[in-house]
């Protein structure tokens, strides 16, 4: 039993993780007001060019880093179809779906079945020996500790910071941000960026880490979990945590809920992710709740200071 | 007119673009080019294909098309087309296991299919209209709500029998299979989308729900200063839609695949919210469309099968051609602007 | 006497038809508090606007302690020392006090330091007697609290020049005493402040010297001490107000419109109209004065169904639910809002199909909801359009397109085919040229000779004499009293408005 519940923690960190990064990258773009719903293109490019480059190069640094910036890359299209252009951001992030998955499967046909160098654990001295929580949580490879360090930092960043409280007022009130001299355009360019490149990390921990290959469509709608995660985690990066290895651990229940034989069919289980999320949706529907938690309100909408008057 | 241009143009951008990506891996993109429509669109299977390939999207295309209208963002086509396919296949082997007049059970399994996709669309509907849920998100959740509901089915209690722990159903019976032309795959339900198509012409410009979906759309403030009910209209327009989705997958079983199986379908619902942007919510248009986007789906079988191409670079064509097509709607409301002043 | 921190010289503003502000010249005295008083439409705004830098004055200059600048944009403004609480607020709701009035600041380092922000918050509070919770999230405070917010931020980046536009709008009496004690402490300490209102009793309490603009020209500017309500409300209306149409006498019959004792909440969170009932019979036009933003706006879409009411309202003698829209077109009710474009049509559908928005709610069309032929809609589109003189290349053109005055035409041309028994009317010639306002006056007097009973809500004064047989004028909410509209009345009425009541 006891084998049962670690590997299970084990793999929902696993699991989690990038979901985790395309979430907190997510999560910086909607709150300065961007949806982009381009992640599961944006992770498949990341996963693609993370696997390409180490099998090239075989420097798994330069691979994460490569992965990094085509994640950036793409994410800033689409700033400047939304930004810019003020094109329709639904659209134009199912766009980046698109483009995603068909280069990245053009691109990676010659990957296919291909081996290259990925990331191996590394046990942290002392913690790695805790019993039973030892292994699960302090025997990972190194993106899963990024992953750990990046939920604190870009909490402290949002909360603590001069530039995380300008992020939330151009986000939550874009209006009253710009009265104060904060640049809303070049804010939400950059934070769309930046949630770029978590998307193109989540994407590299996918094909170097999680599964070390390439296969067509490899992060099999992980990119889709994520943007309601979002939701999930009202834009929060603690409780994104976590969402995200829960929701990570729910694919993993599956092999544990078998050997228990406990009657929750898997298909149902993995339902419970999406079921819970619209309960958030309701419940966040509530001014009161928005309020509250400073949601961004101008999510999906262009800024443009002369409709104003 | 000059819609018809920029249009044009945006598809020769793609492809374009296209060839470059072709270009960058050492094969040909004129062969790519030919190859990509030659079959499909030039000999009698391959347009019998690609007219296969059409009916789902055109269904869903459709679906979409009717909440586009009034700017409701419904992306949950996907979700409503599985559920329509998921009632189609319990109507066919588990509720009417007894009727066995075509007349009778085909015209059942559409009002099956229509209900659950009603349904799914319903469920956003209300949520936007009672408690202003945003429906983009809402309709994505249920999507995979309904795909794992699918899975659930055909992994679990609904696994054929003799099926070799194949996770598929039993095949419909015959009185659940629409009428069927030759064995390449034609079959009514490609003429049911077809009507379906003329139907929501019909809806939308001749109806006085088409009508107020035209006002409430454009302005919702007018809308209720018009005297429109906007929460009922919602709620209707996420239904309708929901249902036109479902039937299309009702027609995706008894039509082409006679089995339900986990991802038959290969998106359909998300390509549909483009091919209903490409053709400006015009239900006609949207055929044509349809029909483009189900040959270039052939096509790109094509291309892998002589080029080792995977098909999915389709994908990649669908999105340069989105991006270009939105980048050329803006240069149009531009010019209009300059012009103006 | 303190000399002179700021000068407006010949300052004038157009927007395409309209002149703004005419060679307007304002000066502004050290340690002053000097008041801005005008109707709507005098320019107040546009003045003060282009003071803060949102616009550039098409001529003229400004100078500051006697050096000559200019101000492109509110940060410009800012850092002269010119400060501006709008009638809209910008604050982050969820955010507190402290974390507003830090927000943007260029002394925040990367982490910024907000105790020794909020001792200084809570300095200024104590010093100018404004009283604010550092920690408070604006979200759970009210107007008045919000607005002490935006004070203190202009305290914090020490501006000089406080611009203060309709401030006790949204106050409670008790609220604006509380403000007219914070900025008699504020140009104690050498800051000066510009009072925009409209409301005579205060700018009576408070200012040292009112300027009175109208139609964007400055009528005079005068020391408070040394005038009173009259002299002002007459400088305010003028005695200018020609009458150019054909009006001829009411012959009211019944009521058409009876409300009694409504109360409508504003946007806010406050009571736009606080009790307010009145009567308007076929064949007569009650035109109600009074400023903007007393709750003309408010009163309108409530008597139409577009907002909730508590109260009474009946309309042909049945009463009518708050909210229902359809029910009041369907009892022939027409409404023409002050904001037809965001309202009343739909720019990105063509002319025809504008006019016949209502074709399934009025009462007087009988289309077949199964079976619409819109293109049917063009021919006796076309027909209105010629009797309306409706300026557009073909009924096909998208309403967007047309010129403001000619939206209003297709506003107005759809209501009056609709034979309504009770027309609505919102500042119908708002933005309009002459030509177009003379022909809506002549269209609602025509109205008026059929029957009809018009409800016109008006800020004009030149527009309610115009057209109405009886005047109400309203006031913070409330009908504050009746006259009649001849010049003899015209200073009664501007006294009115302002807040004197008879």
């Amino acid at each position: 039993m006891n084998d049962i519940v670690i590997s299970t923690f084990s793999g929902a960190i696993r699991a989690g993780t990038p979901l985790l990064f395309a979430t907190l990258g997510e999560i910086l773009a909607e709150r300065s007001g961007v949806l982009n719903l381009g992640l599961e293109g944006m992770m498949l490019m990341g996963a693609f060019t993370g696997f390409s480059i180490s099998y090239i190069t075989g420097n798994l640094w330069l691979a994460v880093l490569a992965a990094v910036l085509i994640g950036g890359l793409m994410a800033s299209l689409h700033a400047f179809m939304s930004i810019t252009l003020r094109i329709n951001q639904v659209v134009s992030g199912l766009a980046l779906v698109f483009l995603g998955q068909g280069l990245s499967g053009f691109w990676g046909n010659a990957y296919v079945g291909m081996q290259a160098n990925s990331f191996q654990n590394l046990k942290i001295p002392l913690l790695g020996d805790i019993p039973y929580i030892g292994p699960v949580i302090f025997d990972r490879d190194v993106l899963v500790y990024i992953g750990y360090i990046s939920v604190p930092v870009i909490w402290w960043f949002l909360y603590k910071t001069t530039a995380g409280m300008n992020l939330r007022a151009v986000g939550e009130a874009p209006d009253a941000a710009d009265a104060r001299g904060i640049n809303v355009i070049l804010t939400r360019y950059v934070y769309t960026i930046i949630g770029g490149f978590f998307s193109g990390l989540a994407g590299a921990y996918i094909s170097l880490a999680y599964t070390p290959m390439w296969v067509q469509n490899m992060t099999a709608g992980r990119g889709w979990i994520a943007v309601a995660l979002v939701i999930f985690a009202i834009w929060d990066p603690v409780i994104a945590l976590i969402g995200a290895y829960a929701f990570g651990g729910i694919s993993v229940l599956q092999f544990s809920f078998q050997i228990l034989q406990v009657p929750i069919p898997v298909n149902i289980m993995n339902m419970f992710p999406y079921i819970f999320t619209v309960f958030v949706m309701l419940f966040a529907s509530s001014n009161r709740i928005k309020k509250l938690f400073g949601a961004p309100t101008a999510l999906g909408i262009p800024y443009s200071r002369e409709e104003k008057t | 007119m000059s819609i018809f241009i920029s249009s044009l143009i945006s598809v020769l951008i793609a492809l374009i673009f296209l060839g470059f990506i072709i270009l960058s891996l050492g094969d040909d993109p004129f062969e790519a080019y030919w190859q990509l429509v030659s079959w499909a669109m030039g000999t009698v299977p391959g347009l019998i294909q690609s007219l296969v390939s059409m009916m789902p999207l055109l269904f869903t295309s459709l679906g979409v098309l009717i909440a586009f209208k009034m700017k409701l963002w419904n992306i949950g086509a996907e979700g409503q087309f599985q559920m329509g396919a998921f009632a189609a296949t319990w109507g066919a082997l588990y509720l009417f296991p007894n009727i066995h007049n075509p007349w009778v059970m085909i015209p059942l399994l559409m009002i099956l299919g229509a209900a659950f996709g009603a349904f799914w669309g319903f469920l956003p509907g209300i949520m936007r209209a009672y408690l202003g849920v945003n429906e983009i998100l809402s309709t994505l959740m249920l999507n995979y709500v309904a795909i794992y509901w699918v899975n659930y089915l055909t992994y679990g209690p609904w696994k054929g029998a003799g099926s070799y722990n194949f996770p598929i159903t039993a095949k419909f019976p015959q009185s659940a299979i629409l009428p069927q032309y030759g064995s390449g795959g034609l079959n009514f339900g490609i003429i049911i989308s077809i009507i379906m198509a003329f139907f929501v012409l019909y809806l939308v410009k001749y109806t006085k729900f088409g009508f107020h979906l035209e006002i409430a759309g454009d302005n919702l403030r007018a809308g209720e200063y018009a005297g429109i009910n906007v929460k009922k209209l919602i709620i209707l327009a996420m239904v309708i839609g929901g249902a036109i989705s479902g039937i299309g997958g009702m027609a995706e079983m008894s039509g082409v695949l006679f089995r339900l199986q986990p991802n038959f379908s290969p998106g359909y619902g998300y390509t549909a919210v483009i091919i209903a942007w490409l053709a400006r919510l015009d239900p006609i248009a949207t055929i044509v469309v349809s029909f483009f986007f189900g040959a270039l789906l052939v096509g790109s079988q094509q291309l892998q099968l002589f080029m080792q191409i995977p098909s999915s670079l389709i994908n990649a064509f669908n999105g340069i051609l989105l991006f270009s097509l939105l980048a050329s709607e803006v240069f149009m409301r531009y010019r209009i602007r300059v012009v103006r002043s | 006497m303190s000399e002179k921190i700021l000068e407006l010289k010949n300052i004038s503003k157009s927007f395409s038809n309209l002149i703004a502000n005419d060679s307007v010249d304002f000066d502004l005295k050290k340690g002053e508090i000097h008041a801005l008083l005008g109707e709507n439409g005098a320019g107040k705004t546009t003045l003060m606007n282009i003071l803060y830098g949102i616009y550039k004055p098409d001529a003229g200059e400004i100078f500051l302690d006697g050096k000559k600048i200019v101000i492109s944009s509110p940060r410009d403004a800012i850092e002269n020392g010119i400060g501006m609480i709008q009638q809209h607020f910008s604050l982050v709701p969820s955010f507190s006090v402290v974390q507003n009035v830090a927000l943007g600041l260029k002394e925040m380092g990367i982490i910024p330091d907000l105790s020794k922000i909020r001792k200084k918050i809570i300095e200024l509070s104590d010093r100018y007697k404004i009283s604010v919770e550092p920690d408070a999230k604006i979200w759970q405070l009210s107007a008045g609290e919000q607005q002490r917010v935006e004070i203190i931020k202009l305290l914090y980046v020490k501006s000089k020049i406080m611009i203060l536009d309709e401030p006790t709008a949204i106050l409670t009496p008790q609220e604006a005493k509380g403000l007219f004690e914070t900025i008699k402490e504020m140009t104690a300490n050498e800051a000066s402040v510009i009072f925009i209102s409209h409301k005579l009793k205060e700018v009576l309490e408070i200012s040292d010297r009112v300027t009175v603009l109208r139609h964007g020209r400055v009528i005079g500017t005068v020391e408070t001490k040394g005038t009173n309500e009259n002299d002002l409300a007459r400088m305010m209306v003028g005695r200018d107000v020609v009458l150019k149409t054909d009006k001829k006498p009411s012959h009211p019959s019944k009521p058409i419109l009876e409300i009694e004792n409504i109360h409508v909440m504003g946007d806010k969170g406050i009571e736009a109209v606080r009790g307010v009932s009145l009567e308007v019979r076929g064949g007569e036009i009650l035109g109600i004065a009074g400023v903007e933003g007393n709750g003309q706006r408010e009163l309108g879409e409530a008597i139409y169904g577009l907002r909730n009411y508590t109260g009474n309202i009946f309309i042909n003698g049945s009463k009518v639910r708050p909210g229902d829209v359809l029910e009041r077109i369907k009892n022939h009710v027409a409404y023409i809002p002050q904001d037809r474009k965001a309202d009343a049509l739909c720019g990105g559908l063509p002319v025809y199909k504008n006019l016949f928005m209502k074709a399934f709610s009025s009462p007087i069309f009988s289309f077949n909801p199964y079976f619409f032929y819109p293109e049917k809609l063009r021919e006796p589109s076309e027909k209105v359009v010629k009797e309306f003189s409706i300026a557009a290349s073909s009924v096909d053109q998208e309403v967007k397109f047309l010129s403001g005055g000619n939206m209003q035409k297709v506003v107005l041309a759809r209501e009056i085919k609709s034979h309504p028994k009770l027309i609505i009317a919102v500042h119908p010639t708002r933005g309009l040229d002459v030509g177009a306002e003379e022909f809506v006056y002549n269209v609602l007097l025509a109205q008026k000779e059929k029957g009809t009973a018009i409800l016109l809500i008006a800020g004009d004064l030149y527009e309610i004499f115009n057209l109405s047989d009886r005047v109400g004028v309203l006031y913070e909410g409330q009908i504050i009293g009746y006259s009649e509209p001849d010049e003899s009345h015209i200073e009664e009425i501007g006294l009115m408005m302002a807040g004197v009541k008879k």
